[in-house]
């Protein structure tokens, strides 16, 4: 009797041993799966921000980071007193709701419309070919648009030819910029971008679309009272993530279409930060910018996130 | 009841013209200068100056194309980013869908705490000019290595790595192979993996293109010409408008049509292999769609 018990005992304790070492390992394992992106991250995003303090330093290199002058906020009031804050700040802002404005409704507007075409085979290539721009780089894009916008050889030169009359330089005109800069995006990106609202859309559950029709509804009610509320979530997870973005935008593009006739409207804070930080060796300074701009952003997330909350209950956390 | 049903169906018809319209004139503003592109880099440079290619090439030249072959700073920057691109793409998966996969456990410990540290540099970064530092004092500047390894994380594509596998590969398949005595690292390779093409295909797609058309990372990190990408090669030459040598043309006029020619053709050289990636992909599109719109 006492062996049985015995044999009862050691057979649970090497269980609970095993499942130990069975959840250790397998946590491990998850651990060493981990372990790489972790190390990456921290190398290259951590430590990183233990340089932020340059922003409250006057950092010289020769001297290191803990050797520079503690100057507290110096730096910002430097850079808030400055004649450009003022235009950079703007011309971000503009340039960005600009964008934010023409580029979020549009691809969502595509994806309604594209939802309603019965041809087939249009449809597929309407789909493939609205894809494809989106594979063409920065460069290349810029490099498209300098040839068409072109007064002497572009497709604008052309037309203004036929009526007589002189091409403007639209790539050289300030007023232009910004429109430049957000119908290019809208031409590379708004079929890309839709797709995510096709999915969406695909996901509509048929029965509604069929009660509609025995009410009696055009197609356009449809859309008014079908998809659009159905795709709403989708749209407002999509809005938060662009106001958090407001002042991320983005510095290839525009550091490409900037020359220096138009700097006064396309000198945004990804560009200064980059000319006073690594062309004019500024290095405070520049940090001072990049602190301001991903504290700005991270506000911006929170307080979107926050609107969208109470509105609406869709929210990123 | 009769009349409105009429009169919807009429109303439908009218929206259906308008729709199609609507799709064929956004079809022709996408298509056309990609089009355009197209013809002018195989037209004889005179033809395209003049603006006589509209529609179709007036004569098939290939003038701007051997150009482009000719010129040797294209092909090393053409060697460069085909490297970085293979090379990223795979240090990018073999970083990222272990961790994204190490997430989507139940069972991991500190999970929150995890999950915490990757999220938050979404949001918080150090900047611009910390960041060149730290790369720097990593003895990376200017090395084949700081184009893939210091950005290879992406904290939204391990997300919806994670959001894919918690969706699409059931947990029990977990508990059954556990049973059977299967290691964490063996489950992974041999049923996660094979179960995950549609997700690896999506991420492939989008981490190639990206590693093709980046040129920030080169402009900050890269001095020397023989580690260049392409995309810096093509700034020089699309953007900042600096011509190359010519042994083509005679006159001067003929040398700066055949520059402008060349454009053409070097946007096609570049541009079209990473399109053609695209075909591959498309199958698994549909399915790596609804991952991408899987919320959390």
């Amino acid at each position: 009797m006492t062996k049985n018990k015995d044999i009862a005992k050691t057979m649970q304790t090497t269980l609970t041993k095993g499942k130990w070492k069975n959840t250790f390992l397998n946590n491990f394992e998850l651990y060493l799966f981990l372990l790489p992106a972790v190390i990456v991250l921290f190398c290259f995003n951590y430590i990183p921000m233990y340089g932020i303090q340059m922003a409250f330093r006057n950092f010289k290199p020769a001297q290191g980071m803990i050797g520079s002058e503690w100057v507290g906020l110096a730096n910002f009031s430097r850079f808030f007193h400055s004649y450009q804050f003022e235009t950079i700040l703007k011309n971000t802002l503009i340039l960005s709701i600009y964008e934010i404005i023409v580029s979020f409704p549009i691809p969502i507007i595509l994806a309604l419309l594209l939802n309603q075409l019965k041809y087939c085979r249009f449809k597929k290539v309407y789909q493939v070919v609205t894809y494809l721009p989106h594979f063409i780089s920065t460069v290349v894009l810029v490099g498209i648009m300098k040839i068409m916008l072109s007064p002497s050889i572009g497709i604008l030169g052309a037309i203004a030819g036929a009526f007589d009359i002189q091409a403007p330089n639209l790539l050289a005109e300030t007023s232009a910029f910004r429109s430049i800069y957000v119908w290019s995006g809208v031409w590379q990106n708004a079929g890309w971008d839709s797709i995510i609202y096709i999915a969406a859309l695909a996901g509509i559950d048929p029965s509604l679309y069929e009660a509609a029709s025995v009410d009696g509804a055009t197609k356009w009610q449809k859309i008014l009272h079908i998809d659009i509320p159905c795709i709403a979530p989708t749209c407002i997870i999509m809005l938060i993530l662009r106001i958090g973005g407001i002042m991320n935008i983005g510095f290839e593009k525009v550091y490409l279409l900037q020359n220096s006739l138009n700097t006064s409207v396309s000198e945004i804070i990804a560009t200064y930060t980059y000319r006073m930080g690594i062309l004019k060796l500024q290095y405070s300074l520049s940090s001072t910018v990049g602190l301001f701009n991903t504290v700005v952003n991270v506000i911006l997330l929170v307080a979107a996130n926050r609107i969208a909350k109470k509105l609406s209950n869709e929210s990123l956390w | 009841m009769k009349t409105k049903i009429v009169t919807s169906a009429k109303r439908d018809k009218l929206f259906d013209v308008v729709v199609l319209a609507f799709c064929i004139i956004t079809f022709i503003i996408i298509v056309y200068p990609v089009y355009f592109i197209l013809i002018a880099s195989f037209s004889k440079a005179s033809d395209v100056a003049r603006g006589n290619v509209w529609i179709f090439p007036t004569s098939i030249c290939l003038d701007g194309y051997r150009e482009v072959f000719k010129s040797g700073e294209i092909w090393v920057g053409y060697r460069n980013t085909i490297l970085y691109t293979i090379v990223g793409t795979i240090l990018f998966l073999v970083i990222n869908m272990p961790a994204a996969y190490a997430l989507s456990r139940k069972d991991l410990k500190g999970k929150k705490i995890i999950l915490f540290y990757f999220m938050f540099t979404m949001f918080f970064n150090g900047g611009m000019i910390p960041t060149y530092f730290t790369i720097k004092s990593f003895g990376l500047y200017n090395t084949f290595w700081v184009m893939v390894l210091p950005f290879s994380v992406n904290v939204y594509n391990i997300i919806v790595m994670k959001s894919f596998f918690d969706n699409s590969i059931p947990s029990s398949l977990y508990d059954a192979a556990r049973i059977d005595g299967c290691s964490t690292t063996r489950y992974f390779i041999s049923i996660v993996i094979p179960l995950s093409k549609a997700i690896i295909a999506v991420m492939t797609l989008w981490t190639a293109v990206s590693m093709w058309n980046s040129y920030f990372n080169a402009l900050l990190y890269i001095k020397d010409d023989g580690l260049k990408p392409l995309q810096l090669i093509l700034r020089n030459i699309l953007v900042k408008n600096e011509s190359m040598n010519f042994t083509g043309g005679t006159s001067q006029v003929a040398v700066r049509q055949l520059a402008e020619v060349m454009k053409y053709s070097v946007i096609v050289v570049s541009t079209v292999p990473i399109m053609c990636i695209y075909p591959f992909v498309q199958k698994y599109f549909n399915q790596g769609v609804m991952i991408g719109s899987v919320k959390e």
